[in-house]
């Protein structure tokens, strides 16, 4: 039974199980990776090329005798044709040819001779020296959309915590990542690198990317639904729980109290029941909106983002109900509810928000309805049954991990049905691209949507996780995906709707600035952490001393800091613009208000 | 009638069915059969400073950088003996209490090494209180942050017979005249880390370690050719407190360049201390035995790298030797 297991275990691997003294021979399984057959093939294929190249030009050779051929025939009929023409006609003929080659466009024909006037004022702006002769100007939004003022204010207070959780979130962020430079930064209990990472972690998940993801959300039930938020008193209500829940857990998190250490689930339970009532709050508003919508369809974006809050809520239940969690119990709801978390809320979420706001941005249709549903039932399907791959090789049963990297693999289904909707709504409007401060946001968020759920998906493998896990490698995925995916696509909504709503727009400069010191930062995050955790790894296969591994990081550590205040610098200027999207409008003089007021009183 | 784009409610229920239905088959189901488990034979549970050891380890979060889980791959072996069991984790994996549940210990990174064996690996308190008040005094590489919120400085005069007092050097105090004591607090979590160790299951009994692809060397037969290398060893099991370069560190490991029990030409005293411990010279700390860690051949080469490093002249030593010696203890 063990053998069988231990054979099935080998299998599953693709890894050989000979051993040098008692199977004598090359070990077979290899075959394809011993140099000899590699040599070997590369030589046939050396010569299949050349051959493909010869019968390729002997081919051409061929076709082109025969089409010389047919031509040569026509030139004679031709020639016998023009020997029994008349001298006149002839004559003719050629001066026509002349005049024809010698005629030019005017350069008048569309326009008229007249003076050109605008006298239906289409055109906004004309200038010959641009405000920047390096890139494309930015085109204004033009578009302003009649929000009802609680709605409005609504989305600025969800918005405007999610920016202050941002900056909060990644300055901790910052901080942590320099301690791995410098150790002794600080000796104070509140700030050491345990008690910090989670508050990092929570902040910008449940501060800034729930906030946001939020706050946006309000915009698109309603709007969708072609009618007003069913209570936006709710809505203010579930915002005090949600933000006292992080005030609250991050506070206890730096005072020590931790509630075992699972990622993402550092908050004990009282502070989790706060932000939980706050999701179920936010549930119930979003549900009673779209129960009231004065159209017969429901939009698919609320399938979405009603779906995520219906299985978050499910999920911190599970998550955090005792009576299945001791011993390794807690372990198999671990990688459940750390991968839900991700999956579940900020990924279903975040794409129910980019169904609205990208094919609004591009001002067309989504590509596809039937890829959005099916991505939905997919999404749901095998997400929910990945969760263990973070503990492959572990104590788990085996059949658990199996069916983890099994359906990991299947993520592609909703991956490649996502990413291809997005990016087909996105053809034939590439060149406004460059002209645009949203598109970019939303082109950065959607390709690292495919390659961040397909590395995910191949890292799940066991031969990667072989090599990667516990490494730097698994920091680097992260945050290519609550960083590359979530924050780029919901800044981009926040750009993208902000100005329809507020009449403000941000400062193209600051914009600009803020994408390209995000982007830069985050590849340099990424492939510092990717490099670094790939060679930590091989170095703990070869058996090397657990320090040398600590050493071959130090230089991976930096640029990864470097990265990290490249994107933290990136969301000051983030919430300057924000700051300039929102902010109130100064007040009229009072003296119109005042006769109103007194009479009414 | 499956409108579900013009039916919210049939919508809504049926991605929460849908959900709640896979959560129970692939989380919930399989974590109740997980708490089914039961403790291994040989297993101890942790006693109460322990289990309070075990909550400072949860409240300064040490699972952020530290796994204890000994995965089923060979390259893992130097983490443990076998490869970790669910059993392993029945004492350890409680609910803490009203307001805590079972911690997570098994870890999504190792940023430090492993922990699931360090009771065995780092048997000395000296060496894990001098290591969790500056873990660069022990080892100088090391990334892992202080933690001297456990400690606390006091003068000579205050310090009773009870206190644990750190061997520190007095440069790295506030106070050069105070002395550094341990706090409750340090005293738990070193005895929960000192009681790391996994269960012995008995030879043959525990899961395999997958093999990896990895060319290994194949070994000649005779303990000659056995190659074992007195260096490696060393590093593994003696450099963490008396440091790659033979110094030791001042106030808490003795130096063994230049020592002169290493350097006797007569190995008994140095053998004799390798194999049952030392403890009699009250400016250092306890020395730990590893007769029953390390095999005859290994104190071999690990104490005839000693004598022939740093400066040390003196003759091999030879398994032989070690075996005559370990009998003379045995013996008393």
């Amino acid at each position: 039974m063990k053998r069988t297991t231990l054979l099935l275990l080998v299998l599953g691997l693709g890894l050989s199980q000979s051993q040098a003294q008692t199977v004598p021979n090359p070990a077979i399984e290899q075959w394809w990776s011993s140099p000899g057959i590699i040599g070997t093939a590369l030589l046939i294929a050396l010569v299949s090329l050349v051959a493909i190249l010869i019968i390729g030009s002997r081919l051409s050779a061929l076709f082109q005798g025969l089409q010389k051929r047919a031509e040569s025939r026509k030139k004679e009929t031709l020639k016998s044709e023009l020997v029994n023409w008349e001298e006149e006609d002839l004559d003719w003929i050629l001066e026509k040819r002349k005049a024809a080659k010698k005629y030019q466009l005017t350069g008048t024909e569309l326009t008229g001779k007249g003076n050109s006037d605008d006298s239906r004022g289409l055109i906004a702006k004309v200038t010959h020296d641009p405000e920047n002769p390096l890139v494309d100007e930015k085109k204004k939004e033009t578009l302003r959309m009649e929000t009802p003022k609680p709605l409005r204010n609504l989305m600025i207070w969800y918005l405007g915590a999610a920016v202050f959780w941002l900056v909060f979130g990644t300055l901790v962020g910052q901080y942590v990542g320099m301690k791995f430079i410098w150790p002794e930064m600080d000796q104070i209990s509140w700030l050491s690198f345990g008690r910090l990472r989670p508050v990092h972690t929570n902040t910008v998940f449940w501060g800034w990317a729930s906030m946001a993801m939020v706050g946006l959300g309000y915009f698109v039930i309603s709007r969708t639904s072609n009618t007003g938020i069913f209570s936006y008193s709710l809505g203010k209500i579930a915002w005090y729980l949600m933000n006292s829940a992080v005030v609250l857990g991050n506070f206890l998190l730096m005072s020590g109290v931790n509630n075992g250490g699972g990622e993402y689930r550092e908050y004990i339970w009282p502070v989790a029941l706060l932000f939980a009532s706050g999701l179920i709050l936010t549930f119930f508003n979003y549900y009673k909106t779209v129960a009231a919508r004065k159209i017969s369809e429901i939009y698919i974006s609320n399938w979405y983002l009603l779906g995520g809050l219906i299985w978050t809520i499910t999920l911190v239940v599970i998550g955090y109900l005792p009576s299945f969690q001791d011993g390794l119990g807690e372990t198999v709801i671990q990688g459940y509810y750390m991968h839900q978390g991700v999956g579940m809320w900020f990924m279903t979420f975040t794409l129910g928000l980019t169904y609205y706001y990208l094919p609004t941005s591009l001002n067309k249709p989504i590509y596809s309805y039937s890829l959005g549903v099916l991505a939905f039932w997919t999404q749901m399907l095998f997400y929910t049954l990945i969760g263990t791959h973070h503990f492959v090789f572990s104590p788990l049963p085996w059949w658990l991990q199996t069916v983890a990297i099994v359906f990991s693999a299947g993520m592609f289904i909703p991956v490649v049905s996502g990413t291809t909707n997005f990016l087909m709504t996105m053809k034939g409007s590439w060149s406004a691209i460059s002209k645009s401060y949203v598109l970019p946001f939303f082109l950065v968020g959607v390709v690292f949507y495919f390659v961040g759920s397909a590395q995910g998906s191949l890292q799940a493998f066991r031969l990667t996780n072989f090599i990667w896990h516990f490494t730097d490698f698994n920091v680097a995925h992260s945050h290519m995906t609550m960083y590359g995916i979530i924050t780029f696509i919901l800044w981009a909504c926040m750009y993208a709707i902000l100005p329809k709503v507020t009449g403000k727009e941000p400062p193209a400069l600051g914009v600009g600035i803020h994408f390209w010191l995000a982007f830069v930062g985050l590849f340099a995050y990424m492939i510092s952490l990717m490099t670094g955790g790939t060679l930590r790894g091989l170095s703990w296969i070869e058996g090397e001393s657990f320090i040398n591994s600590v050493i071959l990081m130090q230089p991976f550590w930096v640029w990864r800091a470097i990265g990290g205040s490249m994107m933290f610098v990136s969301h000051l200027i983030f919430a300057y613009n924000f700051y300039e999207m929102a902010k109130k409008e100064k007040p009229l003089p009072h003296k119109i208000s005042a006769p109103l007021s007194s009479v009414h009183a | 009638m499956f409108d579900f784009h013009k039916n919210h409610k049939l919508l809504v229920a049926t991605a929460f069915l849908g959900f709640a239905m896979l959560s129970t088959v692939i989380a919930v189901i399989p974590a109740l059969q997980m708490q089914e488990v039961k403790p291994l034979p040989g297993m101890e549970e942790l006693n109460s400073e322990e289990l309070k050891g075990l909550q400072v380890y949860v409240s300064e979060n040490c699972m952020a950088c530290h796994t204890q889980q000994v995965r089923n791959i060979e390259m893992d072996q130097v983490w443990g003996e076998r490869p970790s069991l669910a059993s392993d984790y029945y004492y350890s994996k409680q609910r803490m209490d009203l307001w805590r549940q079972s911690p997570s210990l098994l870890g999504s990174e190792r940023t430090g090494p492993d922990l699931t064996e360090v009771g065995k690996r780092q048997p000395g308190k000296e060496w894990h209180l001098l290591h969790l008040y500056n873990p660069r005094i022990v080892v100088k590489e090391s990334v892992m942050p202080s933690y001297p919120w456990l400690f606390e400085e006091k003068s000579k005069a205050m310090v009773t017979q009870k206190d644990e007092v750190v061997p520190v050097s007095a440069e790295l105090l506030k106070n050069p005249n105070h002395q550094l004591v341990a706090k409750p607090e340090a005293l738990a979590l070193v005895a929960y880390l000192q009681s790391l160790v996994q269960a012995e299951l008995g030879q043959n009994l525990g899961p395999d370690f997958i093999p990896s692809t990895r060319k290994k060397q194949v070994p000649a037969s005779g303990a000659e050719s056995l190659g074992l290398d007195g260096l490696q060893l060393y590093s593994e099991t003696c450099s963490a407190c008396h440091q790659p370069t033979g110094d030791g560190i001042p106030g808490a490991f003795p130096p063994l360049a230049g020592s002169e029990i290493v350097n006797d030409p007569d190995p008994s005293i140095l053998v004799q201390i390798i194999l049952s411990g030392y403890d009699a010279r009250p400016e250092f700390g306890a020395m730990p035995e590893f007769g029953s860690l390390l095999s005859d051949e290994e104190i071999a080469a690990i104490a005839t790298h000693e004598r022939s490093s740093w400066g040390n002249q003196a003759p091999v030593v030879t398994p032989e030797q070690v075996a005559e010696i370990r009998k003379f203890i045995l013996n008393q």
